[in-house]
């Protein structure tokens, strides 16, 4: 190790045999270094993620152990050509569009008054981040309860009458989901806001007031450019939480009024119809949809970055 | 599943100590069956398996395990189980409409020679059809469980003996009040839809799973839905109530009718205003689809079956029809108000002191129309909820197709 180093400094045009077989040895040990964590990854997501693939070529349904049979891609082609399929990726996308929507202009604003608070810094990022650290599952159940036409404590108040009743309806379930899915998780966008926020030098706000620009002009013409990446990577977390919606759908209305997700069905098939091939390519293509909305994200980030990067050039 | 599993384990440890200790005075341990069970809040349950354990000292010990009370729930916990082949599962306690799903998956079995006569005998006939399937007999009835007709008795008249859905949701929209039924897309929903199917002379499946209900049937059955979806008489949030929120709709004072278990006539009992509330509810047999064919009420209950991969066997057979004798029948009544399945138990006097309508029960239960004997039955009831929900959105010109469209594409195993 020590020779190498010597190597390094001594020769200016080094012989190229020695420099690679420093970095030889270096590969070898970022390799070792890494292997754990590529090990782990392998046995806990790379061999679910196989299995799954392999179950959802067959025809496998616990219910008929001996009608299994290697089946190909024709459970893609079931749910592919199935309209159920099609109308709960239109679900998953409205809950989705509307959630994460209403999260990132809300979070924004949390995030700002986060930022610019003078006073009682502490208290207000922990009581902002309250509805994060309730579990899913008993805000979902909060929120049904609020509005059952028997119980509801919303009811009667100036919320909703008496006997209103919106998860009965179509309309008035989207509203639920989504309005339970953004009270839960803006706190967590308005962190990876704030976070964004504080990357924003206060010596080009300054500069900008001085030159003239308004509270407005300064936000949209400095602070949301440079906060680009920050927002787009906190799209894309929300995004991929977003479509793959479960909890909320299954305790508010279990997929009722339409509003069943793709994650509901994949339930549905999985666990309740306990149809382990057709249940494995609703899981797969989930996950397709996932990397799909991931690298759409993705590129418009990497382009973004590549822009700003010639920008400052 | 984790905790439940760790509880699992820690049980069966505690168990196995348990045994250790005893082996160490009497020289070898007796074998424990595990009884999967949903959790029978009142200790009726419970104290049929001290019963047991008591009576057969020495020769085994029933440990029970504790399921969530929610059907579905309780379903997927031991289909998990038994298709991995779990040997810790000795007894199962099935849900009604399990018996075909399991015994054509092999995961339960079948009751013959003398245990199958022991299994039936003395049985009222619903309870019976539940645990029959393509000639064989799959577990000992234990529990029952039917809906009746309650109504206000200082309200509304006394149902007459023809008395239908469409008389009744006519009297309750004279009165300016509600029917409680339960239209959440859930079980609960398909028992409704399968009720008046049955009721309307036929049935939805075959045990083969093809559609066996008459286009007749299926459009009397929706129009009902939809007619009170639709008509003054359904309460506020008729498409998310289930059997509980029935219950406390009907105990507001909202609603004249109500189909629903047994359960609310206890509860009714603790109304505080009026504190006459129980005293003001009448009871009748399930209200008829058509006039001129008897009401199939709705059939519940959990019988017992025998896990095909436990350790055990013989002695889990002994144990279930143990557990099902008529006298933890009568525990089971008189603390956890669940209907008996034998039809004798329906005459001991302290079942007679818990059910004053104890005779409409057993008529009830042995005129039941039970839930499809199907192996795919969960497919067939995903396929009704989804076609009868939400319950004014249903069409009854629409809804044979719709439905048929589904059950055949569950039948084929593909998306719906």
């Amino acid at each position: 190790m020590e020779a190498a180093t010597v190597d390094q400094r001594t020769g200016a045009a080094p012989p190229k045999k020695k420099v690679t077989d420093r970095a030889k040895s270096e590969r070898r040990l970022a390799y070792m270094l890494c292997a754990p964590a590529v090990i782990t990854m392998l046995i806990v997501t790379g061999y679910p993620i196989v299995y799954a693939i392999y179950l959802s070529l067959q025809k496998y349904d616990l219910r008929f152990p001996s009608q299994k049979e290697f089946v190909g891609l024709a459970n893609y082609g079931d749910v592919l050509t199935s309209s159920t399929w099609w109308s709960d990726v239109v679900h998953t996308l409205v809950i989705t569009v509307f959630s994460v929507g209403i999260e990132l202009v809300l979070g924004m604003a949390i995030a700002l008054v986060m930022h610019r608070a003078i006073f009682g810094r502490g208290a207000v990022r922990v009581s902002v981040l309250i509805p994060y650290g309730i579990v899913t599952v008993v805000a979902a159940f909060t929120f049904r309860y609020a509005v059952d036409p028997a119980s509801g404590f919303a009811q009667g108040t100036f919320l909703l009458s008496d006997t209103a009743a919106p998860l009965t309806q179509q309309t008035g379930s989207y509203a639920m989901i989504i309005l339970t899915e953004v009270w839960k998780t803006t706190p967590f966008m308005a962190l990876l806001l704030l976070a964004g926020l504080s990357l924003v030098p206060d010596e080009l706000l300054e500069a900008a007031k001085v030159d003239g620009a308004n509270a407005v002009q300064r936000f949209f013409r400095i602070t949301l450019p440079l906060m680009k990446p920050a927002i787009l990577v906190a799209l894309l977390f929300r995004t991929l939480d977003a479509f793959r919606l479960f909890d909320t759908v299954f305790i508010q209305t279990s997929g009722a009024n339409n509003t069943e997700t793709v994650s509901i069905l994949g339930y549905n098939v999985l666990i309740n119809r306990v149809n382990i091939g057709l249940g494995s390519a609703v899981s797969v293509l989930v996950f397709i949809c996932v990397i799909l909305i991931a690298f759409f994200f993705v590129k418009v980030l990497g382009t973004s970055t590549a822009q700003q990067r010639g920008e400052e050039v | 599943m984790d905790v439940g599993r760790l509880a699992a384990f820690g049980a069966v440890c505690a168990v196995a100590l348990a045994a250790g200790c005893g082996s160490g005075g009497s020289g070898g341990g007796v074998p424990t069956l595990n009884w999967y069970v949903f959790n029978e809040p009142s200790g009726g349950y419970e104290k049929s398996v001290a019963n047991c354990n008591k009576q057969n000292k020495g020769r085994f010990k029933i440990n029970y395990q504790r399921l969530p009370t929610d059907a579905n729930q309780q379903r997927e916990l031991v289909v998990r189980r038994l298709a991995a082949k779990d040997s810790s599962v000795d007894l199962v306690g099935m849900d009604v409409i399990w018996t075909a799903e399991f015994a054509g998956a092999g995961w339960i079995k079948p009751w013959t020679g003398a245990r199958r006569t022991a299994a039936q005998k003395g049985k009222l006939i619903g309870p019976l059809r539940t645990v029959r399937f393509k000639g064989q007999v799959w577990g000992i009835p234990f529990t029952s469980n039917t809906q009746l007709l309650w109504y206000r008795k200082d309200l509304v008249p006394k149902p007459g003996p023809n008395f239908t859905w469409d008389q009744m949701i006519s009297q309750a929209v004279k009165k300016g009040k509600a029917i409680e039924v339960q239209g959440n897309q859930y079980e609960g929903l398909t028992v409704w839809v399968n009720a008046l199917v049955d009721g309307a002379g036929s049935s939805l499946v075959s045990q083969t799973g093809k559609v066996t209900a008459s286009d007749f049937a299926l459009k009397k059955a929706a129009s009902i839905v939809k007619r009170l979806a639709t008509s003054k008489a359904a309460p506020p949030g008729l498409g998310t109530n289930k059997e509980d929120e029935a219950r406390l709709g009907f105990e507001s004072g909202r609603s004249v009718y109500q189909v629903n278990y047994t359960f609310i006539y206890p509860s009714a009992a603790m109304v505080k205003s009026p504190k006459d509330f129980q005293k003001r509810i009448g009871w009748a047999r399930y209200p008829r689809t058509v006039a001129n064919l008897p009401s199939r009420p709705p059939l519940g209950g959990i019988n017992i079956g025998v896990g095909a991969y436990g350790k055990h066997k013989a002695l889990a057979f002994a144990a279930a029809e143990c557990l099902a004798q008529p006298a933890n029948q009568v525990l089971a009544s008189t603390l956890g108000g669940l209907p008996p399945t034998t039809a004798a138990t329906y005459n001991d006097p302290k079942v007679k002191k818990g059910f004053p309508f104890s005779a409409l029960l057993r008529e009830s239960i042995n005129a039941a129309g039970p839930r499809p004997v199907e192996p795919a039955y969960s497919d067939v009831s995903l396929a009704i909820q989804k076609t009868f929900h939400p319950e004014d959105g249903v069409d009854p010109n629409s809804v044979v197709g719709q439905l048929k469209d589904r059950l055949d594409k569950a039948a084929k195993g593909k998306i719906f």
